[in-house]
């Protein structure tokens, strides 16, 4: 998250002091990414010693307020017009997971997505219930506070797709298991222990 | 809370023999007055077959179906139409309207062959039809309407006579996002009204409107959830 390009894009509108430019991040994105107020001091520090900003003084009730420069501007218009990289893709818990269940023995990986496939739906619930809410308190208007909630809907719902996605994935491929080994065993090839894959646990188990 | 619907203990097979298939195994659950539970889990995991013994278009092999606590085992095929005409709303994916009626005269349809007088079913439709926001447009054909209008009017011939049980099967599946949206806030208030509202669905964004999820897998359910906790919570991720 871009710190520093949210609060040269708050300066755009208006002058702004450090307190100010924290409550109106968190309106706009309903306190979903809470700021530390010491990041904002920090920022707004390299802020002016990059020439982004200016230390416009301060007030009597001892507020400093920060005026955003042409060059800040430019930056800002800058951020906007670039798409946000997909740089090195962020480290997933759950994607990590499932690649260790499945090469684990004795990890029952339909259970693991199972188990989260559960929790995601109930965080998502949560979403919907606070938009609804929002919806009856007329938050609705904030259009910015609706992205960031309905973003964090779409997630969710790309999450429990990957998972149906998996688990689709490791039954095709016990059945395929299933079809390609052999119907019998014969005198000369002794039975070997079977070796206990991980989509075959999961077939067992349900 | 009411219980409207119970399955206790229903299994479904099809076929017999070395065909015999089983849609549903030993399947229980309830959905009270008031409560919005969505289904879902994969194709062939028994959804529809859960809907349909719910509405009572068709019939356990093994174990009940209560619709507000009459065994639909013990009605005659009459009475079980009765109950399905008075008690349980369908809405269909396909909506199946009829083209050569107008939105009031879809939506009046139930109460009509229940042998109301078409003026005062009329009346009771446009009602109906206001509820679910499309009064303006009750003289309309189906042909005139977007497929979010329609997907409503499928919904007003639902709810008409305040049914407590209203069956979705895949509401939204034809519509945009912003029209499903709709449809699902329909439902949403139709339960919130105090009828028991069952939508099987594959989407995961639409089921989240649900109090209840339950998920099917085999004929089974796997595992079910609810909304828990201040919603607001889950907001702030530090």
């Amino acid at each position: 998250m871009s710190i520093k390009h949210s609060l040269l894009v708050m300066l755009q509108q208006q002058q702004r002091y450090g307190f100010e430019l924290r409550e109106e991040f968190e309106r706009s994105t309903g306190a979903t990414w809470p700021l530390n107020i010491g990041q904002v001091y920090t920022t707004l520090d390299r802020l002016e010693r990059d020439g982004l900003v200016k230390d416009m003084g301060t007030d009597e009730a001892g507020h400093r307020y920060y005026e955003i420069t042409d060059t800040g501007c430019q930056e800002a218009r800058d951020w906007f017009n670039t798409p946000v990289a997909p740089s090195t893709p962020p480290r997933n818990e759950l994607a990590i997971k499932l690649a260790l269940a499945l090469s684990t023995p004795g990890v029952d990986t339909g259970a693991v997505i199972q188990t989260q496939r559960l929790a995601t739906i109930q965080t998502m619930q949560g979403y919907v219930r606070a938009r609804r809410e929002a919806d009856r308190e007329n938050k609705a208007e904030d259009l910015s506070w609706r992205f960031v909630l309905e973003s964090l809907i779409y997630s969710a719902e790309a999450e429990l797709k990957w998972l149906d996605h998996c688990e689709a994935k490791m039954s095709s491929m016990a059945r395929a298991s299933r079809s390609n080994a052999p119907r019998e065993t014969t005198p000369s090839q002794p039975p070997t222990q079977a070796k206990r894959t991980n989509t075959a646990t999961l077939e067992e188990t349900r | 809370m009411r219980q409207i619907l119970e399955l206790a203990s229903v299994t479904k097979t099809y076929g017999s023999g070395d065909t015999t298939v089983a849609a549903l195994r030993d399947v229980s659950f309830g959905v009270e007055a008031g409560e919005f539970v969505a289904v879902m889990g994969p194709s062939g995991s028994g959804k529809s077959s859960l809907l349909a013994l719910a509405g009572g278009l068709d019939m356990a092999s093994h174990g009940e179906v209560y619709i507000q606590d009459t065994p639909l085992s013990s009605l005659g095929l009459a009475e079980l139409a009765r109950i399905r005409r008075r008690a349980v709303g369908y809405v269909f994916q396909d909506f199946n309207l009829i083209p050569t009626l107008t939105a009031v005269e879809n939506a009046a349809l139930p109460l009509e062959l229940e042998g109301w007088k078409p003026s005062k079913a009329h009346r009771v439709a446009r009602n109906a039809l206001r509820q679910v926001g499309i009064e303006h447009l009750a003289d309309r054909f189906m042909d005139q309407l977007s497929g979010g209008q329609q997907q409503r009017v499928a919904i007003a011939r639902a709810i008409i006579g305040e049914r407590s049980l209203i069956l979705a099967d895949e509401p939204t599946g034809a519509l945009d996002s912003v029209t499903g949206n709709g449809v699902l806030e329909v439902l949403r208030e139709r339960a919130d009204a105090g009828a028991a509202v069952v939508m099987v669905t594959h989407e995961p964004r639409h089921a989240a409107w649900a109090d209840r999820v339950v998920f099917l897998k085999d004929g089974r359910i796997v595992d079910q959830s609810s909304v828990q906790g201040d919603p607001n919570s889950l907001l702030v991720t530090g």
